[in-house]
């Protein structure tokens, strides 16, 4: 269109996981530098549990609760944080032409009925009869709308009230980069002027470890940090967590008097094949787009590596032959280590988690045996966001101090 | 002709105006538009007793299912391959890129895409575990079960249209629900309007006749059990409709900017004019009681077209046959409208095949813009028995010739999903 793109910033997050929830506990956490996965919980798989979390506060009716399963009410909750964030929580009047784009997998399901079909099957004078039969006397109802994608948007809608449109994104973890990348094409272009944008995911389900097991990508005990796991064969571990941005137009903020924690540039995303060399070939022309953009000696990446053994190994070859060729000061790290591997809601975490650094004006430190993660001193001003999908989808985030 | 931004390639809000190019569509009534359109305009339904698998002691046991294409075993895959056949024949018909490079973006609605019973019995039983079986069990054998990990994918049908026909950058899956197929199209407006592309491919697809989906909606009483005539259960706006009838089917839209389609030659099809939507906070399946978002819905659909309420002409209605949504949707209607609602043709293709939920709006669209060039309503099949509180013109049980300028489709779903699409002929 004619009209110059409209500056977006970033003027909210809500972010919960493993390590706690709100930007400051995260930064605390980063800071500390220990990261570390269950093994227990379903062993011998790792996995970063939710760290305990009072729904109340965000979800006030027990009602509206029990109508959700953990991820919804992880992302319900999120949202709230976020909403808190930028200081339009309960302005419904703002709420009703806030835009949402969701980023969800869904489909949790009830494990006791499952394990009663699959036991009972095999004995079944007629198995087909004998799981209709189970199917319509055992599970619940409401089961189904804890289990469809776009009812964490419905949730969001119902308990916060943002009703301007909802969209939700599926697709793993290219659906949290292209739900990011969309709302700030249209907020640029002015088709909307403020969105609230993320996911959640919980990762403590034993069919979602079957569904990446099919693949064999499940990390198992030990545990160990995103970068040092190629020699061990690759592999992530499932986490739960809950990311959502509030991105808007600056006219819009300046007008509310809203302050940005951050100015989000771009976000570009690719698909590529993934035959061998084809994620790192997507990711340098995605960089191609934007290197002109990032400054040597202020900036550093954040990766979204979850650590699955093909992914990774081309996004550390994208790193070291383009970023860091380029910019040779510019430090890694990798949020996976830290906090598991949430798809969807990944790579807006991480875009939150780059707000949460540039407001402290610097980066937290290495994390890698390896070799690929370096110390830096300098002040922060740019963070370079990756999103690589463990299968497909590859996606890059430049988020920038404001002033 | 125009090249170019020229000014007639712009709305009237000085935005690239949108066109649509090709068209696809496969429904239980067959494939192809020729097929379908002959079938919908001759009053025919496509709902039948499900053959797929058995229905003892469910509770409907009537689906619009698709059984004349190979079969797939999993939803996953019927989304695959009807997408596949629609696409290819939008494609053709818009005669735009080349073989397996179509110059634009993807937009997918998709059910929720998951593993299904027969994949987990047969994992299952492959663990061979006597006695209480888990997914303790199931997971011990995942590893030998590799092509289920990419077959179940969220994005795994998005991403096989991508390679197969070539769309440009990262595929969008969506899902709105039951309003899924419109967001699409939706998406693909807003792209082609923001500059972004020149044209997009947006298709809604949906086969999710299995045991647990059917089962699911039958346990929020959403689906008609009149099990016994399956051709006479889907009955929107009469009074005797008992919920609605589940559904497969496929709609594609290659959607291009006027100044490209003009370029390049193309039959220009029908014009996308207006987009609308409005969330319903009110109920997680249910409308809000005072009808606002849907009746706002309507409403932005329209002013994004540049219309008023008079232009429309022609309303294709989300008419699933629940005695909550068409009840609804003639408060939503009848406000917008006003006086004129009692005269404007409405008429709901799920009368003759059923709800394709996650493909209704592209299939709907795909259907309403066969409407506009056919200068012909389909019917509402079914209608015996006018409700009394509904006073519309739903086209009763046979189609008609009428004059449609400017045609709107609304879909609605769970969640508080509400969007209307407005399309026309193209500006004389």
């Amino acid at each position: 269109m004619a009209d110059a793109p409209r500056e977006v910033w970033i003027t909210g997050i809500g972010i919960v996981s493993c390590l706690g929830e709100g930007g400051e506990t995260h930064w605390k956490k980063l800071m500390e530098g220990k990261p570390s996965g269950d093994v227990t919980l379903f062993a011998p798989f790792v996995v970063h549990p939710i760290t305990p979390i009072n729904f109340d506060t965000q979800i006030p009716k027990k009602g509206d609760q029990r109508q959700m399963d953990s991820w919804q009410r992880i992302g319900t909750y999120a949202a709230g944080l976020a909403l808190d964030s930028a200081g339009v929580k309960g302005n419904l009047e703002l709420l009703s032409h806030m835009d949402m784009i969701v980023a969800a997998g869904g489909g949790e399901r009830d494990l006791n009925v499952d394990s009663t079909i699959l036991t009972g099957t095999p004995h079944a004078a007629n198995p087909a009869a004998f799981l209709n039969e189970k199917l319509m006397g055992d599970l619940r109802p409401t089961l189904f709308l804890a289990q469809l994608s776009n009812l964490l948007a419905g949730n969001i809608s119902i308990v916060h009230g943002v009703t301007g449109s909802s969209r939700t994104f599926m697709g793993e973890e290219s659906s949290g980069v292209d739900a990011v990348r969309i709302a700030l094409s249209r907020i640029a272009a002015g088709q909307s002027d403020i969105a609230l944008v993320g996911g959640a995911h919980n990762g403590e389900r034993p069919d979602q470890l079957m569904l990446y097991e099919f693949a064999g990508n499940c990390l198992k005990d030990p545990y160990r940090p995103v970068w040092e796991r190629d020699a061990n064969g690759g592999g992530f571990a499932l986490a739960s967590l809950g990311a959502f941005l509030v991105i808007e137009a600056r006219e819009h903020a300046e007008k509310r008097g809203a302050k940005p924690l951050a100015r989000l540039t771009a976000v570009l995303s690719d698909r590529s094949n993934r035959k061998p060399g084809a994620a790192t070939a997507a990711l340098s022309r995605l960089w191609d787009k934007l290197k002109d953009k990032v400054k040597s000696g202020h900036a550093a990446v954040l990766s979204g590596a979850s650590g699955a053994k093909a992914a990774t190994a081309e996004e550390r070859t994208f790193l070291e032959a383009q970023v860091l060729e380029a910019k040779g000061d510019l430090a890694v790290r990798a949020t996976g280590s830290y906090l598991g591997h949430g798809m969807e809601p990944q790579f807006p975490m991480n875009v939150a988690l780059a707000v949460v650094a540039l407001g402290h004006g610097e980066l937290f430190p290495p994390c890698d045996a390896s070799g690929l993660e370096k110390p830096m001193s300098a002040p922060l001003d740019q963070v370079l966001v990756t999103g690589v999908g463990h299968w497909r989808g590859e996606g890059l985030a430049l988020v920038e101090r404001v002033g | 002709m125009a090249s170019g931004k020229s000014r007639s390639g712009l709305d009237k809000f000085g935005r690239p105006l949108v066109v649509v190019t090709g068209l696809g569509v496969v429904t239980s009534l067959g494939a192809g538009k020729a097929d379908n359109w002959a079938k919908l305009t001759g009053g025919q339904s496509g709902i039948r007793a499900i053959s797929r698998f058995p229905t003892d002691g469910l509770k409907t046991r009537i689906a619009g299912t698709i059984d004349f294409l190979t079969p797939q075993p999993s939803t996953a895959g019927l989304c695959e391959s009807f997408a596949d056949l629609v696409a290819e024949e939008a494609i053709a018909e818009a005669g735009i890129g080349t073989p397996g490079n179509f110059p634009g973006p993807l937009f997918l609605a998709v059910p929720p895409i998951e593993i299904e019973w027969t994949q987990r019995i047969e994992v299952g039983a492959r663990s061979g575990s006597n006695d209480k079986t888990t997914y303790a069990d199931l997971m011990r054998v995942a590893t030998q079960f590799p092509d289920y990990h990419q077959r179940f994918m969220f994005g795994s049908v998005a991403d096989h249209l991508a390679e197969k026909f070539g769309t440009q950058g990262s595929p969008i899956s969506l899902s709105t629900a039951c309003a899924s197929g419109a967001t699409a199209i939706h998406l693909g407006v807003e792209a082609i309007r923001r500059g972004e592309t020149d044209a997009a491919l947006c298709i809604g697809t949906d086969g999710s006749v299995n045991p647990e989906a059917l089962v699911r909606f039958s346990l929020l009483s959403a689906l008609s059990t009149n099990n016994d005539i399956p051709h006479a259960a889907s009955r929107p706006f009469s009074k005797n409709r008992d919920g609605f009838v589940m559904a497969e089917g496929a709609g594609a839209l290659v959607l291009e900017s006027y100044d490209s389609a003009i370029a390049r030659g193309a039959r220009i099809i029908g014009v996308l004019e207006g987009c609308g939507e409005m969330t319903d906070a009110f109920h997680r399946t249910r409308s809000s009681p005072d009808g606002k978002p849907i009746i706002g819905c309507i409403a932005s659909a329209i002013k994004d077209a540049g219309l008023t309420p008079d232009d429309i002409d022609y309303v294709n209605a989300h008419g699933t046959s629940t005695p909550e949504n068409d009840k609804m949707e003639y408060l939503g209607v009848s406000t917008v409208l006003g006086e004129r609602a009692k005269t404007v043709p409405i008429s709901s293709n799920k009368s003759m095949i059923g709800h394709t939920l996650s493909a209704a709006g592209a299939v709907e669209a795909v259907f309403s813009l066969l409407t506009l060039n056919n200068q012909r309503i389909p019917p509402t099949i079914n209608h015996d028995i006018p409700d009394p509180a509904i006073m519309m013109d739903v086209v009763p049980n046979k189609a008609r010739d009428a004059r449609v300028t400017h045609a709107i489709s609304n879909s609605f779903g769970f969640g508080g999903q509400n969007v209307s699409l407005v399309m026309g002929l193209e500006p004389a």
